[in-house]
């Protein structure tokens, strides 16, 4: 190899670091401006630009966005939008999951007539668009009293969420071998046994992929936030969008940018601490999209 | 008793979700339909009208925006994201040092909800203050950029804000598919003198056919689907400039008592995600068998 080539070779690794940093920037730049944004008053909004550093760092927008700042025609910040999100994420993660560890277990290893055509047909379901549903699905929760609460919300999270959870467990138990099953059918193991004693101590990598991925999902929906809740049940994600057109005394983007990072905080701590899960899930997940 | 308890428990144990899923999914998809065929306004009533309401949607010009708005959305954002996934993706596959710190950074605003994302893009596009001062704090004095306010242009602000939430996504795909493929085939390829950019060009790229397939489907059923992105970085606005569908089947539906239209609306996004799905769903699974 002669010098020449040499150089052109260091060149073009140069350049391709340069491509990937620069990326990176722009990745970050969006986050970058929420987060110093946000430590800034207004005035130094006004007078400053998208990328200055903030001169004087205040909390202010941080309090206010958390605590008084209003979201329509209530004034008490996002502290209790970002509760009722946590009463939500919390019962409908751990329903779905777990019925989809039974589904899963089911469909993978005790097919019966039909079950192909079942776990198709669940499939399918993971692809409509929500808007199809929508409306019967307020008529539903209206008819079960359900409709503006907590509770409603947690059962739409968990019917719309079970099949996604079935096809992870599903996809993740078919692995496992079959004979494993039936050596323990021979012993006299039942169902529950079985999954009790040999499936569930070789979840627990599908299990955090799959609580990640519904956790993600149900924190971040907006759609159904918006059309099944009724003031004071609302989740983050109304609550935001809703701070943020509610302009009472003119606009203050540094409200917006820290409101925006309280409901963007859980989900991306998940991300920073369980990464090669969370991209695990949305690889396996992709078909839901 | 007992006996037939444990044998058929597989069929009990999936019998809510069978439930679940034949009420909620299919059959609120055949009760939006017939609503489609009706006369209904404000309320569900069952006077059919055949496809009036489809008419009245074709006629509405309001719909013709936010159809048209979906097809630039859909071929941008698909095409932009693509190529630049894949870029990052094979730029990133050349045994990058800090890999693991960039592929971290390029995949984290997946994390977030386009709640957000639409907020934080909000202020950063906005005329006054955003990028466009930026670019004058810079130097580039009289750089304008009103994106945002502008009705022909909104819609590519969604583009964009969309493109910077989902691209680390598809080079995530891709770099799986890269990882995939064979050592010995590079190698040999670079035995019989084939230069990195024709190695890529004849033979990685089409391997990577299947990857660009799934990109696509999840692409486009992140598009169809998109609501929340609009409703927060443009609010469907400058009037109804930037709408997509599902915008117009929310607004028909839950503000305007028009739920006919809104069912009409609902059911030709549902057949466009299955036209899209089908050919799909078919070559995957025949590919398995």
């Amino acid at each position: 190899m002669n010098k020449f080539n040499l150089l052109n070779i260091n060149f073009g690794r140069a350049a391709i670091y340069f491509i990937l940093f620069l990326f990176a920037f722009i990745y970050l730049a969006p986050l970058y401006v929420m987060f110093t944004t946000s430590l800034k008053d207004i005035e130094e909004i006004r007078s400053g630009n998208l990328m200055a550093l903030p001169i004087d760092p205040t909390l202010y927008a941080w309090k206010k966005a958390w605590a008084s700042a209003c979201t329509g025609s209530e004034c008490k910040g996002l502290a209790p939008y970002f509760w009722n999100s946590v009463r939500i994420v919390f019962p409908a993660v751990i329903i779905s999951t777990i019925l989809g560890a039974f589904n899963g277990y089911a469909l993978a290893k005790w097919k019966f007539k039909g079950s192909e055509f079942l776990f198709g047909a669940l499939l399918f379901g993971c692809f409509i668009p929500f808007q199809v549903i929508l409306l019967p699905m307020a008529k539903l929760l209206g008819a079960l009293g359900l409709a503006n609460t907590v509770t409603g919300l947690v059962l739409v999270h968990v019917i719309y969420g079970i099949a996604f959870t079935t096809l992870f467990f599903r996809n993740y138990y078919v692995g496992i071998p079959t004979e494993l099953v039936k050596a323990a059918k021979l012993d006299g193991a039942s169902f529950l046994k079985i999954f009790r004693h040999i499936f569930i101590p070789l979840s627990t990598p599908i299990f955090v992929v799959t609580i990640i991925w519904q956790f993600t999902q149900i924190w971040n929906d907006f759609l159904f936030g918006v059309v099944y809740s009724g003031s004071g049940t609302q989740p983050i994600t109304v609550a935001l969008n809703n701070l943020v057109n509610t302009s009472v005394g003119g606009k203050e983007y540094n409200v917006d940018m820290a409101a925006a990072i309280i409901a963007a905080l859980p989900t991306l701590i998940v991300y920073i601490i369980a990464g090669k899960y969370f991209v695990r899930g949305l690889t396996a997940g992709a078909v839901k999209g | 008793m007992l006996n037939f308890l444990e044998k058929n428990l597989p069929k009990i144990v999936l019998a809510p979700t069978t439930i679940a899923m034949i009420v909620c999914m299919y059959g609120f998809i055949v009760w939006t339909g017939l609503l489609s065929l009706t006369k209904s306004r404000m309320m569900p009533q069952w006077d059919f009208v055949g496809l009036d309401q489809y008419v009245r949607l074709f006629k509405n010009p309001r719909w013709d925006v936010a159809v048209d708005n979906l097809f630039i959305f859909l071929i941008l954002f698909i095409v932009i994201a693509l190529v630049l996934g894949l870029l990052l993706a094979i730029f990133l596959d050349q045994k990058i040092r800090v890999e693991g710190a960039i592929r971290t950074i390029y995949l984290y605003p997946m994390a977030i909800s386009f709640i957000v994302t639409g907020t934080a893009w909000k202020w950063i596009l906005n005329p006054g203050l955003g990028i466009e001062k930026l670019m004058n704090d810079w130097g580039f004095v009289g750089f304008e950029f009103r994106w945002l306010v502008e009705q022909d242009m909104a819609i590519y602000c969604i583009v964009i804000a969309a493109i910077w939430q989902s691209s680390g996504f598809v080079m995530a795909l891709f770099l799986a598919g890269l990882r995939g493929v064979d050592d010995n085939l590079t190698k040999a390829a670079k035995m019989d003198g084939a230069s990195t950019v024709r190695l890529y060009w004849h033979i990685i790229l089409p391997l990577m056919r299947p990857v660009f397939f799934s990109a696509i489907v999840i692409l486009t059923h992140i598009a169809i689907k998109s609501f929340d992105l609009v409703q927060a970085l443009t609010g469907g606005g400058p009037g109804y400039a930037s709408d997509l569908p599902a915008n117009f089947m929310y607004t028909y539906t839950f503000n305007r008592s028009q739920i006919g239209i809104g069912a009409a609306s609902a059911m030709i996004m549902l057949f466009g995600v299955l036209a899209v799905l089908i050919p799909y769903l078919y070559s995957e699974l025949r590919e398995k068998d």
